[in-house]
């Protein structure tokens, strides 16, 4: 699985670092960094969610 | 390429005002994805379909600007509040501790207590007109959720006729004078001004000095003080935070619930797969707290696509802050550009059967939506999408999760005599809209 973040998009609502800390962090005033790019199958819900409930749709999951 | 402008000129404002729909459809049909309209002699840019949408959608605010692209706000809204101010104050706002995560489900248990609350009085069976009804309704959950329980207690029916009456002075009339000499703006002015007064009754019987833990937003308002010690904050600017924090999910919110009952009723068969769904899952007696913050997919595939159809609010605009390009024709400084969000939900060759109640395209494959994510755009999209969806979405969910679970609903008048007032910016639903209701057995 590997993520994209579309940082034109990303307005630092830091929805997905809620969702899934271990793959978003969002500092204050900022917008998303990906801590890890392609994590393992177990995190799959978690980023699912992230990117489900990102209120800028900035975040894209794939394969 | 000069940008062609529809028919039915000079000027536009006039049907803006009575069949804005009708207009930009029109602008689409003759112009295609950028055409021109105009309204109080002021050019306005049209943009629908995927790629004017997105780069609509993506533009920054240095580029594209909210701020002078709404009038008809900053007399609701008061002087200094939203859109008065910058783009960095507004977007650093737009951080809605209220909307975190960590709230949702204290927002969802409250929403469906207030739902509870409102048919407490309900009977066995009886009418409501929808309009009000929703109207109130979300007056309740949006103070309780966003404002605060305190500040929800002390208000009732009466705040929520106020709160129309601004709702209701949106003329796009505006766009000539904010202020003209019209019915609509004057109402709006004395329910302001009578707004006000509430809220400085509300400030008056403050404990000054409150215990820290039961502090709310309105006593830390109240705290800020001058530094000759006068308050910082007046009842009228009190007032304006009020009004605008609730403002973006009220008839949104409202419309959008009495939208998904009305086609649910129009539509039996889907209606019955959303009852037996949420029958299933509150079975074992799980709260609507616990159920509205997980899928529950054809309610939301019904609130969806009560969405595409009835769009709360049919155009957004924005105002081009230097010459932009967009699909080959050139935008001049200056120019409104706005993106109909309407026209753009039933484009035909992304959403097949356009104009019928067909929650089944949101199920996967098909999932229209995110497919189509630039023209399905009932929340708008990109930097400025709204940032309330998912409070909105498990708000829908909560209050069809206590209705349905416990009433049985039946339109009161034809199917087809339920629409839309598009006479004023804020689109609300025209009566009479009236259901019947009946306890289930």
């Amino acid at each position: 699985m590997r993520i994209e973040a579309d940082l034109d998009l990303c307005q630092g609502h830091a929805m997905c670092e809620l969702e899934a800390p271990d793959v978003f962090e969002v500092p204050r005033r900022g917008k998303v960094r990906v801590l890890d790019p392609e994590p393992g199958d177990e995190r799959r819900d978690e980023v699912a969610a992230a990117v489900r409930y990102c209120p800028t749709r900035a975040l894209r999951m794939e394969a | 390429m000069t940008i062609p402008i529809v028919s039915g000129g000079p000027d536009h404002l006039e049907e803006l005002r009575h069949d804005p729909i009708a207009l930009m459809r029109r602008v689409r049909d003759e112009c295609g994805d950028v055409g021109e309209f105009r309204i109080g002699g002021r050019r306005v840019v049209q943009l629908t379909g995927a790629e004017a949408n997105e780069f609509f959608f993506r533009a920054p605010d240095e580029d594209l600007d909210q701020a002078e692209a709404y009038p008809f706000m900053t007399p609701i809204f008061g002087e200094g509040v939203v859109f008065d101010a910058t783009p960095e104050q507004r977007r650093e706002a737009l951080h809605n501790q209220a909307l975190k995560g960590s709230f949702l489900k204290g927002h969802a248990a409250t929403i469906a207590a207030e739902v509870a609350r409102m048919v407490a009085d309900w009977g066995d069976e009886g009418e409501i007109d929808l309009l009000d009804w929703f109207a109130e309704l979300t007056i309740y959950t949006s103070s309780a959720c966003l404002i605060g329980r305190r500040i929800r207690d002390q208000l009732d029916r009466r705040f929520a006729e106020l709160y129309h009456d601004l709702e209701r002075g949106t003329d796009a009339i505006a766009y000539v004078d904010p202020y003209a000499p019209i019915e609509s703006f004057r109402r709006r002015d004395e329910a302001r001004a009578a707004l006000v007064r509430l809220v400085q009754q509300i400030m008056d019987g403050r404990d000054p000095h409150p215990p820290r833990a039961d502090r709310d937003l309105l006593d830390v308002l109240l705290s800020i003080r001058e530094p000759d010690g006068t308050p910082r904050f007046s009842a009228d600017q009190v007032t304006g935070m009020f009004i605008s924090m609730m403002f973006a999910g009220h008839h949104t919110s409202s419309g959008t619930a009495a939208w998904t009952l009305i086609e649910l009723l129009r539509n039996p068969d889907v209606l019955r797969d959303v009852t037996a769904e949420l029958d299933g899952l509150y079975a074992d007696g799980r709260d609507v707290s616990f159920q509205a913050l997980r899928a529950i997919p054809r309610l939301e595939a019904a609130v969806k696509e009560a969405l595409r159809l009835h769009p709360p609010l049919i155009l957004v605009l924005r105002v081009a802050q230097r010459e932009l390009e967009v699909l080959g024709h050139r935008i001049e400084r200056g120019t409104m550009v706005g993106c109909s969000l309407a026209v753009s939900n039933r484009i035909p060759e992304d959403f097949p059967d356009p104009d019928a109640f067909r929650p089944e395209r949101y199920a996967a494959p098909r999932e229209e939506d995110l497919l189509h994510r630039w023209t399905w755009v009932p929340f708008g999209a990109g930097r400025h999408r709204c940032v309330g969806a998912n409070f909105a979405m498990i708000q829908l969910k909560a209050i069809f999760s206590v209705l349905l679970r416990d009433w049985e609903f039946e339109l009161a008048q034809p199917p087809g005599t339920y629409r839309n007032d598009h006479s004023k910016m804020v689109v609300q639903l025209a009566r009479p809209c009236v259901v019947r209701y009946r306890r289930r057995r």
